[in-house]
């Protein structure tokens, strides 16, 4: 009885010895994954018990609105979407102008996108770290590096998926980097987490870089990760100070990043065609044609015989 | 001795759901290592049967509810419970003051491990509120030791 009760030293080093090779071995490869993918089927129900409490206040806050104040809400977003629909029919012309234009310069840009909705059910704690558990995974065909945005912006990116839920990291993240460019002018720039939700900031900008403060950062998709195109931040400050190598620019994220419930992941599908003309020994040139199908472009490809 | 299975898993998973309860942003600096001061409370209790083990597959499990480099809590929670083992005899019998200085001691012992563990794997948070927990833990403990207490007698 009391020789069980004293904890053996020997018993105490192996499992340090064994939690310090895991360590190593999970920081150093990627093998761990799958532990970890299997593990989340315990896991997942813990972290839906989690949300329990903010779903049920989301729940009791939707359940409790005034008839007025819903039709009032009702009326607001008729006329959103009135307005959005205007500017869809533009967007309609305009992406297949676009890809007739891009048709001619033989680019490889042509992505067709599709977008999921997740909902978020849990938020990191520890609050040096921005991540956020959403309630799709593997069965909703979601996959490592897949990005994800709210309604006015992008937001972050997928890095952990379990079958169930699936974990992404916020553009805010002092880990995260990503490659933007300015709306107005097109100069390219890396954009950084902070570390704080409502900062990001721009690194390596040299000091007679066309930027000013109010400028928008949308994704340029240079880092073959996120789309191209979507809203990042806007410059907030911009500081040349003489004795710093770069100039000093920070941007406010557009998405809102931690009042988000929902978050659209975008799922894309890349269509083969070459990034440049190919040379004349090659027959084979793929051509793109434009289908116009119920107001949605779809490409397809198809191969040109000699 | 298997009575109290249920109670113990029971409160594992409480804490477990505790640890990562969306928060408001003042709360998450100051939030308590819920499963931190469960090990310790059944360390105390149940020597015999919550051990290093026991407190290795509950860092673990941590470590995947929190997505943090597998090991890094199991390494820290293992530590802390081969202490309080070493410890509970003394301060089962110390008054509840005393108790909290021990829970104070071991918690901020698992936050310098998990702190060590993640500057060598990167990102590290360079604020000075990164110690707040042991402290609210500790204040805690008394609370919570009778919250265990009447549960354990409720249960068993």
């Amino acid at each position: 009885m009391f020789a069980r009760n004293t904890p053996s030293i020997m018993k105490l080093i192996i499992i340090l010895a064994l939690s310090l090779a895991i360590i190593l071995y999970d920081h150093k490869t990627e093998h761990f994954s799958s532990v970890r993918y299997y593990i989340s089927y315990l896991s997942a129900p813990i972290q839906n018990l989690a949300n329990v409490p903010d779903a049920l206040s989301n729940w009791l806050k939707n359940s409790s609105r005034s008839r007025t104040d819903l039709m009032e809400e009702n009326a607001q977003l008729q006329a959103q979407a009135l307005l959005l629909k205007r500017r869809v029919q533009k967007l309609i012309s305009l992406s297949a102008e676009n890809i007739r234009l891009r048709e001619l310069l033989k680019s490889s840009d042509l992505l067709e996108e599709s977008v999921s909705v997740g909902e978020i059910i849990g938020v990191d704690q520890d609050p040096a770290r921005h991540e956020i558990i959403i309630n799709k995974g593997k069965r909703d065909g979601i996959y490592v590096n897949l990005p994800i945005l709210d309604a006015s912006g992008l937001m972050g990116q997928i890095i952990e998926v379990g079958p169930l839920t699936s974990r992404a990291i916020l553009i805010s993240d002092s880990s995260h980097a990503l490659p933007v460019q300015i709306n107005r002018n097109s100069v390219r720039a890396i954009v950084v987490g902070s570390g704080a939700l409502d900062r990001l900031l721009l690194t390596h900008v040299p000091d007679t870089a066309d930027i000013v403060v109010g400028d928008i950062l949308v994704s340029s998709g240079l880092g073959q990760r996120f789309p191209e195109g979507y809203p990042v931040g806007i410059v907030t400050k911009v500081e040349h100070d003489p004795g710093q190598a770069f100039a000093i620019v920070e941007a406010k994220p557009s998405a809102q990043l931690d009042r988000s419930r929902h978050v659209m992941l975008v799922f894309k599908k890349q269509i083969d065609a070459p990034l440049q003309p190919q040379p004349a020994t090659n027959p084979q040139i793929p051509k793109l044609e434009i289908q116009k199908k119920s107001g949605e472009l779809k490409m397809a490809r198809e191969i040109d015989k000699p | 001795m298997g009575r109290n299975t249920g109670v113990l898993i029971f409160t594992f998973v409480l804490m477990y759901v505790l640890m990562i309860l969306p928060l408001p942003e003042w709360a998450q600096w100051a939030w308590p290592e819920w499963s931190t001061l469960a090990l310790i409370y059944w360390t105390m209790v149940l020597p015999s049967r919550v051990g290093m083990l026991t407190a290795w597959i509950l860092g673990l499990g941590l470590d995947v509810l929190q997505g943090t480099v597998l090991g890094q809590h199991a390494m820290a929670l293992t530590l802390v419970a081969y202490l309080s083992l070493i410890l509970h005899r003394r301060v089962r019998v110390y008054p509840i003051i005393q108790q909290s200085f021990i829970v104070f001691l071991l918690i901020g012992l698992q936050l310098l491990v998990v702190r060590f563990i993640q500057a060598a794997v990167g990102t590290v948070p360079n604020s000075i509120l990164y110690w707040l927990p042991c402290l609210v833990s500790a204040f805690l403990w008394p609370f919570f030791s009778y919250f265990m207490n009447s549960l354990r007698y409720r249960f068993t």
